[in-house]
């Protein structure tokens, strides 16, 4: 039976805790807001951007001279992973459900004889990976620093990929996120990349149109695809920043809930001790008296 | 008064200008183009330049590299991966990014000696920055060809 004075302080330590997690709920809701506004700003790029893929790889797809980042290598021998998650931790099953997507695609092609090579975005992705694949990994980036997803950064990853690529180090690449769908759920995806693949789905009426072309179809395809990487890159961070404080919302609210309860619990079991404590010095009194 | 059209600019990170326009002045890969109502339905990619608007309520001008621009029947929509106003262009923007231009000829230049290909393209890169640098009366650092 713990003694009153440490009752006390665990109902206090509790109670700091339940500040805490408090506040970082109130401050991943804060975030989560900026976070979704910013996916919600760059959805227009993203899918004027896929329907324009869609129609010239449609048209030029089919052709030997189709770039390399459309038609593939020719082979599916060696697949990169690049695994997105957070710097952070303290956000529920956010990081570790990413992860165990990606392990599971690893598997898959691992046991179909296939290389795995894996690049990491994010420190916590790196951690939980390093265990079980540490061989694999041949990267990773730190956007520890960054305060706010930009675009630029999204670049710079896929200039890092696309080195890889022209070095001929991968076959297929596919990018692990974790879609933003709402506070309570996210969904890990997986994503295939290089080659890309375009949806026909995202080509609206003006599908049918025949468009000129300046400088020629395959030129601009050739200039796009690159960048097409980036916008995948791009868009799969921001859902991935979403999701993160969406997760770290609820995971420090039901945090701060259990801490309630804890608190509550704590302290009947105090107020029972104390009274159990008064009532035997009263006995002891009432005793000590009948006794003269 | 002139027939307008929809004008939309986005950038990755958000939508720019969505208005009614008469003309869009596009600086594209193989030369200015400017798309009016009734255009033909044209996708040309962008090289760095100055994108001009006219409008009914007036014109804007903006300061794009790199993406492209569709041009269809419903209007011109244009994707750049970065699109700043003319206005809000500095001086340390554009130094950043002849920096950036002037980095990538510089590799261009080790990595394919014998190829002009790349190596003109990427001059060609340096030198469109430095032109914008020009076209909005700020000074721009000499490159280095």
């Amino acid at each position: 039976m713990p003694s009153l004075k440490d009752l006390k302080i665990r109902i206090e330590s509790v109670k700091s805790t339940r500040k805490i997690t408090k506040a970082m709920q109130m401050v991943a809701a804060a975030k989560l807001r900026r976070a979704q506004e910013a996916a919600e700003m760059s959805r227009p790029y993203a899918e004027r951007f896929n329907a324009v893929m869609a129609r010239l790889a449609a048209s030029v797809g089919g052709s030997d001279s189709a770039p390399k980042l459309l038609s593939g290598t020719g082979s599916d021998q060696t697949h990169l992973l690049v695994v997105m998650t957070s710097e952070r931790g303290l956000c529920g099953g956010f990081n570790t459900n990413i992860v165990k997507k990606a392990k599971t695609h690893a598997q898959e092609l691992l046991a179909s004889g296939k290389t795995v090579k894996i690049l990491t975005v994010g420190k916590k992705g790196r951690d939980q990976l390093r265990r079980d694949y540490g061989d694999h990994l041949v990267g990773h980036v730190d956007l520890t620093d960054v305060k706010r997803i930009s675009y630029a950064d999204a670049q710079g990853i896929a200039k890092d990929i696309l080195g890889r690529f022209d070095e001929g180090e991968f076959d297929v690449a596919t990018i692990f996120y974790s879609d933003f769908v709402n506070v309570v759920s996210q969904v890990p995806q997986a994503k295939q990349i290089i080659p890309a693949s375009y949806d026909e789905e995202d080509q609206d009426e003006s599908g049918s149109t025949l468009f000129d072309y300046e400088p020629s179809e395959e030129e601009i395809l050739a200039d796009l695809l690159p960048r097409g990487v980036a916008t995948a890159i791009f868009s799969g961070l921001l859902e991935n920043a979403a999701s993160e404080q969406g997760a770290r919302m609820s995971a420090m609210d039901n945090a701060t809930r259990n801490a309630g309860e804890m608190i509550e619990d704590l302290t009947i079991e105090f107020n029972r001790s104390r009274q159990a404590v008064i009532t035997n010095e009263l006995i002891e009194i009432i005793s000590g008296a009948e006794a003269l | 008064m002139a027939d307008t059209m929809q004008f939309d600019l986005v950038s990755p990170e958000r939508r720019l200008a969505s208005m009614k326009v008469n003309s869009v002045q596009i600086p594209g890969a193989d030369g200015d183009m400017t798309a009016m109502e009734g255009h033909a339905p044209t996708i040309t990619t962008l090289r760095p330049g100055i994108l001009s608007v006219e409008g009914p309520e007036g014109g804007a001008d903006y300061v794009v590299t790199g993406g492209f621009a569709e041009i269809s029947s419903g209007g011109v929509s244009v994707l750049a991966e970065r699109a700043v106003p003319k206005g809000d262009m500095t001086q340390e923007h554009l130094d950043e990014m002849i920096e950036e231009a002037q980095q990538t000829y510089t590799k261009a230049k080790e990595a394919f000696e014998n190829e002009p290909g790349p190596v003109d393209d990427a001059a060609k890169l340096l030198s469109d920055m430095v032109a914008i640098g020009d076209e909005i009366g700020l000074s721009s650092k000499q490159p280095n060809l």
